[in-house]
């Protein structure tokens, strides 16, 4: 299985090098990093400074290369949708492309000082639960499954880097069913 | 899993609509969309959903409230969420006023919307799991089709699942309108006679000649009309239930024939020599007291007391009062499917009006009431007004001008024949309006010579 990341605008080092690192181990897949795209003009909201995940998310897989399974697309910029006022990110659910917002993981987003640490734990979260809807996992009720709906970071925070038992049995049968190869990694099991 | 909530969202903007959708989409709901008032409609009529978002303005066509309105119509149960980019104090209150449950002004704070979902499913849940508990009590209260809670009638439950698999007679006295069928119907289907007939002859209905001939039947050429030899109800109802209805009516002499069948357990068909054994489990009712007619000489003492091996006093509803509200919930259920019409339930009033109503015709009457009120209702709920007609029944402890020096019998003659001329010689209707049932309404008939119309 081959994992695309394709980041919009630049993004540091560290922060692509968690994403990465995690996701080849967690999916056991392939990574290719994209050139950076600009964001779309279309998705900026000037009146709220914020940019439509959706919109975003099209590109990303409008840019998507045909063999790559999944797209992760990262951005450093804070995402809303129409409806709410903003999102941490957005995915296809059961589709191909998924989008994470690097903003508001940040802790200086919340006027904290910065921390290396609890940011990659959220980015490792938050990569794991939009790439699992794209495998088709809902939200969990159980709150510490990284697939559990946080609506803040302080959710974020309270969640693990791994699935529950029971979406990693959801999330293996999917890829299995897609024919993508797949190891569940030891830390689940 | 929270698939089998569904929710619409409805907005003329595909960009709301599709990422709303899609954020709800992964907590697992079933989202449709709908682009307009008109096609969010369409869509509700086709599915309930458990929730609606619908946006405020949505040029051209209808707006978000007027939709609410109409879908309101057919789905009162409809949890809608008006959302708007544009808040208004008039709008919220229009909004709130109308039914929504809710009023987002957008963008809203993803917590915001998310709790107020789950809230939402919360109480749907509740409600469900209400329904779910209160057609289970309800199941307890029903015992084949009777519904009760009263002891009393609990009492009547457990000697009827008791008796049901023994051979001797039942005698099943109560007012008109009590159950005293449905009772009879009960003890023969709860036994193991169920899978032979059970038949029903109403008494009071046929002349003497004729109701003989019903029960016994009778041989070809044994009086003027007999073309055909025919089998009598006795003989129909061999292994299972003959139910005599309105026994109390019957002549002395078919009294000494039926004693003499319940001594000798056979019979002969009239006219015939073969000897026919009596096979089926003989269940009379009567709303007479017939202890007090057995005392006055018009009902044979002997007969009585074979009838009376087990006997069941159904009390009218007047001393079960505390069946009318369930009686009032399972007669409005099954009356607005039969009628068409969306009433749902009685209001606090009305109830209390039946609740304080004597019911001279017991649940007869009131099921009568309930279809009356809901044939003439408009909105979901009978109000008092409904029933206006009980306040002028002359059941009523109205104020009435009884003229004093006519006899009894003229003036039950007399009701009986306005009734009929009311009811344009429908005998039905004519029962229905004197609060009494047909069978009765056949007796007086007779008694006082009215030919019967075809």
């Amino acid at each position: 299985m081959l994992l695309c990341l394709q980041p919009f605008e630049l993004i540091a080092e560290p922060e692509l090098g968690a994403m990465e690192r995690f996701a080849a181990h967690r999916f056991a897949c392939g990574i290719r990093r994209l050139e950076a795209l600009p964001l779309p003009d279309v998705a900026l909201d000037r009146r709220r400074d914020q940019f439509d995940a959706t919109e975003v998310l099209r590109t990303a897989l409008a840019a998507c290369p045909d063999d790559a399974a999944r797209v992760l697309a990262v951005t450093e910029r804070d995402l809303c949708i129409p409806m709410l006022t903003f999102v941490f990110g957005q995915a296809q659910l059961d589709g191909k492309a998924a989008l994470l917002s690097l903003a508001r993981l940040r802790p200086e987003f919340h006027g904290l000082a910065p921390n290396q640490e609890l940011l990659r734990a959220r980015i490792r979260k938050e990569t794991l639960h939009e790439l699992g809807h794209t495998f088709g996992l809902f939200h969990c009720t159980d709150a510490g499954c990284a697939m559990a709906l946080s609506v803040n970071v302080a959710g974020i925070d309270a969640k693990q880097d791994a699935l529950c038992d029971d979406c990693a049995v959801r999330l293996e049968d999917r890829i299995a069913t897609l024919g993508l190869r797949s190891v569940r990694p030891r830390s689940e099991a | 899993m929270n698939s089998h909530w569904k929710i619409l969202v409805v907005d003329d903007e595909i960009a709301m609509r599709e990422s709303l959708a899609a954020w709800l989409r992964e907590d697992g709901y079933t989202v449709d969309t709908a682009a307009s008032g008109r096609e969010a409609l369409e869509r509700a009529r086709q599915t309930a959903y458990d929730i609606y978002f619908i946006d405020l303005k949505m040029p051209p066509g209808i707006n978000g409230i007027e939709t609410m309105i109409e879908l309101r119509r057919f789905q009162p149960d409809a949890t809608v969420v008006v959302v708007t980019a544009y808040a208004t104090v008039d709008t919220a209150i229009s909004a709130m006023k109308e039914g929504a449950q809710e009023y987002m002004v957008k963008p809203c704070n993803p917590e915001e919307v998310s709790a107020f979902v789950a809230r939402v499913i919360k109480l749907k849940n509740l409600q469900r799991e209400n329904l779910y508990l209160r057609k289970k009590l309800s199941r307890q209260y029903t015992f084949q089709d009777i519904i009760s809670k009263s002891p009393r009638m609990h009492e009547i439950f457990e000697l009827v699942r008791a008796i049901t698999s023994q051979r001797s007679t039942v005698l099943i006295q109560g007012e008109s309108g009590t159950g005293k069928e449905l009772i009879a119907r009960a003890i023969h289907h709860a036994g193991d006679r169920s899978a032979r007939p059970f038949v029903g002859v109403s008494c009071a209905a046929l002349a003497e000649t004729l109701l003989e001939s019903e029960l016994f039947g009778h041989e070809k050429g044994s009086f003027t009309g007999a073309i055909a030899r025919k089998r009598g109800k006795f003989e129909v109802a061999a292994g299972g239930s003959i139910f005599l209805d309105e026994i109390g009516d019957i002549s002395p002499k078919l009294q000494m024939d039926l004693l003499r069948v319940l001594q000798e357990r056979k019979f002969f068909r009239l006219g015939g020599t073969d000897e026919i054994a009596m096979e089926a489990r003989v269940i009379a009712a009567t709303n007479r007291n017939l202890q007090e007619a057995v005392e006055a000489g018009t009902f044979r003492d002997d007969l009585f007391y074979r009838l009376n091996v087990i006997n069941i006093r159904i009390p009218p509803l007047r001393e079960r009062r505390e069946d009318i509200p369930l009686l009032v919930e399972h007669f409005i259920g099954r009356l607005a499917i039969e009628t068409g019409k969306p009433v749902r339930e009685v209001s606090r009033g009305a109830l209390k009006l039946l609740m304080d109503h004597e019911w001279p015709g017991n649940v007869r009457e009131l099921e009568n009431a309930l279809e009356r009120a809901i044939v003439t209702a408009h909105g979901e709920v009978l109000e008092v007004d409904n029933f206006d007609f009980l306040a002028s029944s002359p059941h009523r402890h109205q104020p009435w001008e009884v003229p004093g020096d006519v006899p009894l019998s003229e003036l039950e003659q007399r009701a009986v024949m306005a009734a009929l001329e009311r009811s344009d010689g429908n005998i039905k209707a004519a029962a229905i309006a004197l609060g009494v049932d047909r069978s009765t309404l056949y007796a007086k008939l007779k008694k006082y010579g009215v030919p019967r119309r075809n």
